[in-house]
């Protein structure tokens, strides 16, 4: 039923323009029956305990970063922000995916998902652009920097695309968040979930140090996703 | 379908009822805990040189705790026999949930796991709440059945890595944190009976107080233990399981549990003799249960199972002792005081 949060941001960003047809929407999001039921949905199904380490909850601009085992990843982590973030913070997620069927569509707008064409790239219009255009100044992520979801225990590399946005966005805080036992919850290739206890743990914000490379800036943020894991 | 099994149930369960002594009993509870609030009270103005601040918390948490689980309780039992077994359904869902949790389970498991979450964790309480004539079917399903069936799904999903275990795990968690606990609610359908001055059996229909009489005993059992440990304890009987569990408190535990019991037969159809042997029988129990589950809470190395949602104990460092004494109690009650 949730589906593919595919990690937008590992699609390497190629400069290019394209129209934007999805617009922000500027309704409060998950504010609908869709919404409530959804958010209640993933709290009784995860059980989710919500650690902020090093970490407040803030409405400024950030983008969260997680580990992604689970189609509920993005659902769990969404619900698990205070009513005034979550309505401020857009899960990035695939267009191909999410456009399919009438069910699909309405999950995404009432997530106010931000919808990335990972098919169809023109060379003017990245999506790391189209991320930026959209959360204008008050917005922020959610994005999955693995790509896809983990098969096994460790986490996988981190694709480029964080390092494209804190490059043209240096203002923005990057908060890792460490999403632990929603694999267990519903791994990769299930539809029914089992309902486990799961934790999720938001971490001190990082940024991007002034000429950092990006092989560096990627393993730093991994790194301190992975460091959730053990504190 | 759900409709039709209720009305079977109701006509073949006892319809037990609440009389006039479970109400002082109930009373009695009450009082004792309104003074437990006092003294946590009074305890927490004391200077810190005359007790441990430390002790004192964690007694007004228990307080807390009680409170909590003596309105629960007492709301589902007025509100009736299914309400009751919903209860207890759910805190065996959520004492599961919080075992399997800290059991490492591979991918493999993932559909057993959802079977014995969603269908046999559900269909044993329905079971139950069918009534006394469907003994035969709640007291053999998870033992034998699921036993088999876990394994069997385990082995389909294709994964062989520990596969003994795996299976073992789910099995064990099913045993304690559903079967052994649905054999509390299960009192409710027994047809019970005591032995009157003039040694003929007549029926005795307050289920709801023997069952509130078991809980009171187990958290009793639990309390006195702990405290005569605290005050005597010496021998300590297992320091890698348990540090604070000792020879003394064990003792001292069972005996003024025993005491206690009998104090309270008259809330039972029991005689003083009995009650004292139950309620004995019960604080055994019921430290078995609370030894049990703290050697697998060290082999996981955790301290509580709540640890992962609150870093407060869990539902199920709170119903070990449960676990443990009902099916025992259930049987034994049911061999001597039954029609």
């Amino acid at each position: 039923m949730f589906s593919s949060h595919v990690g937008i941001l590992g699609l390497t960003p190629l400069a290019r323009r394209h129209r934007a047809d999805n617009n922000t929407s500027m309704r409060l999001t998950g504010q609908t029956l869709t919404g409530n039921t959804l958010i209640v949905l993933a709290k009784l199904l995860a059980g989710a305990s919500v650690r902020w380490i090093d970490c407040q909850p803030d409405t400024c601009q950030r983008v969260y970063f997680a580990n992604h085992t689970s189609h509920l990843d993005a659902l769990v982590l969404w619900s698990s922000l205070p009513l005034d973030i979550r309505r401020l913070t857009r899960p990035v997620a695939a267009k191909d995916y999410w456009e399919k069927g009438l069910v699909r569509q309405h999950i995404a707008s009432t997530f106010n998902a931000l919808l990335i064409d990972r098919k169809n790239i023109k060379v003017h219009r990245s999506p790391v652009e189209q991320m930026i255009r959209e959360i204008g100044d008050d917005h922020s992520l959610i994005v999955f920097p693995e790509g896809s979801r983990a098969t096994g225990e460790e986490m996988g590399q981190f694709k480029s695309g964080l390092y494209y946005l804190s490059k043209k966005r240096p203002d923005l805080e990057l908060v890792p968040v460490f999403i632990d036992n929603m694999n267990r919850v519903l791994p990769r290739g299930e539809i029914l979930p089992v309902p486990l206890l799961s934790c999720i743990t938001f971490g001190a914000p990082i940024w991007l140090e002034a000429g950092e490379l990006k092989a560096d800036f990627l393993a730093r943020a991994r790194e301190s996703v992975q460091r959730l894991r053990d504190t | 379908m759900t409709n039709a099994l209720f009305c079977t149930s109701e006509l073949l369960a006892v319809s037990p009822a609440i009389n006039t002594p479970t109400f002082i009993l109930f009373g009695v509870v009450l009082g004792v805990l309104a003074g437990g609030y006092v003294l946590g009270l009074f305890l927490g103005r004391q200077p810190e040189t005359y007790i441990n601040p430390a002790i004192v918390r964690s007694f007004n948490a228990r307080v807390r705790a009680w409170w909590l689980m003596y309105a629960i309780l007492i709301a589902a039992f007025i509100l009736g026999y299914h309400t009751t077994l919903v209860l207890f359904g759910l805190v065996a869902f959520w004492a599961l949930r919080e075992f399997i949790t800290m059991t490492p389970t591979r991918r493999g498991d993932h559909r057993a796991l959802f079977w014995v979450f969603f269908i046999i964790t559900p269909m044993q309480f329905v079971l139950v709440g069918l009534g006394r004539h469907f003994y035969h079917f709640y007291s053999i399903v998870i033992p034998v059945y699921v036993s088999l069936l876990v394994p069997a799904r385990i082995a389909i999903s294709g994964d062989p890595k520990r596969f003994l275990e795996r299976s073992a795990k789910i099995q064990a968690g099913l045993l304690i944190c559903v079967y052994a606990l649905s054999y509390a609610p299960a009192l409710l359908n027994l047809q019970l009976c005591r032995v009157n001055a003039q040694n003929v059996k007549v029926s005795w229909n307050d289920n709801y107080g023997l069952l509130f009489y078991f809980l009171l005993m187990v958290q009793l059992g639990d309390v006195l233990t702990y405290a005569w440990g605290k005050l005597l304890g010496q021998h300590v009987i297992a320091p890698a399981i348990n540090a604070s569990r000792t020879w003394e408190g064990f003792i001292g535990g069972v005996v003024s549990t025993a005491l206690i019991g009998i104090g309270f037969a008259w809330a039972t159809p029991f005689s003083l003799l009995e009650a004292g042997c139950m309620s004995a029988v019960i604080a055994v129990m019921g430290f078995a249960g609370s030894m049990t589950m703290s050697a697998i809470k060290r082999d996981r190395g955790v301290t509580d199972y709540g640890t992962l949602v609150q870093g407060h104990a869990g539902v199920l460092d709170r119903i070990d002792s449960i676990c443990f004494a009902a099916p025992v109690f259930y049987h034994l009650t049911w061999t001597f005081f039954t029609m």
